[in-house]
């Protein structure tokens, strides 16, 4: 079964943000990808993320998911103990030329982001017969 | 004159004990359905304020509802189920790094906190826990005479 999706790494990218003078830490959210009946599911955890703040675009086949999150910073606290670091998120994918690229649904719901492929009719496995000779 | 610095809070010890508390925890409970080797247990960030605390944690894809948040005295536990990922013959997998099953995570706070001053927030994904320490436990200041 071929593979759809080629992934490429972009661990802690870090971006200068020019006006705010500070360094915006970006990761590569977690993905399940799994296939089912012709479409190929992306489930992206992308907590911290508000509905708006949530980008997918598609150029070609490089699909980019990125999420915008505003630091959660509570007024007269100091950070006590951090096991987890807060940045947005970015996350490339190669799409295969199979997809169906009109028919791509996207949801967010609860900081996950729902992305369904469909595969093109076309695309469907043709079967090749075989003549004896 | 001898002076020494006395950090009134003394957030490094209990602290360090905090943390291996912590981890104690959440090895005994790993949770009942955990798929996969290990047991995958969400981070959490505190926030310490003169007389409360804020804990910040990460649940994407879970609802109020499959959260379940108890306090008593300075133990906080927290217990959740992620959603079932999809399940059947047909499914093809190529990645599988969000977490799945039960989780259930215990903390132990530097000080008791009271349950009827307690805010939980829910918002995308992130959970937001700010507690209020009891107006009897906090520390009272005392008055020094001078003679």
């Amino acid at each position: 079964m071929a593979q759809d999706l080629t992934t490429q790494d972009t661990h802690d990218v870090t971006t200068t943000n020019g006006d705010a003078n500070r360094r915006a830490m970006a990761f590569t959210p977690a993905v399940d990808i799994f296939e089912r009946d012709e479409t190929t599911v992306i489930m992206a955890d992308m907590p911290g993320v508000a509905p708006g703040d949530v980008d997918v675009t598609l150029e070609r086949q490089i699909l980019t998911l990125r999420g915008k999150v505003k630091p959660y910073a509570p007024e007269g606290y100091r950070l006590l103990s951090s096991e987890y670091r807060v940045g947005d998120y970015i996350r490339v994918f190669t799409l295969s030329d199979e997809v169906d690229q009109a028919r791509i649904d996207a949801e967010f719901k609860n900081g996950v982001l729902r992305l369904e492929l469909p595969r093109s009719p076309e695309t469907q496995p043709k079967k090749i017969s075989v003549k004896a000779a | 004159m001898l002076q020494t610095i006395f950090s009134p809070l003394n957030i490094s010890d209990p602290f360090a004990d905090m943390r291996r508390q912590q981890s104690e925890m959440n090895r005994l409970f790993t949770g009942s359905r955990t798929l996969g080797p290990s047991a995958c247990y969400p981070p959490v960030n505190f926030w310490a304020g003169q007389d409360s605390i804020v804990m910040s944690i990460e649940l994407p894809g879970l609802t109020e509802q499959d959260i379940e948040l108890t306090v008593k005295d300075t133990m906080l536990s927290i217990r959740g189920t992620y959603p079932d990922s999809e399940k059947g013959d047909d499914i093809v997998w190529h990645r599988h790094e969000r977490s799945d099953g039960t989780f259930l995570r215990s903390v132990e706070l530097p000080f008791r906190v009271n349950p009827d001053q307690i805010e939980a927030r829910f918002e995308n994904g992130v959970l937001t826990v700010e507690m209020q320490r009891p107006e009897d436990d906090k520390p009272k200041r005392i008055a020094i005479k001078t003679t």
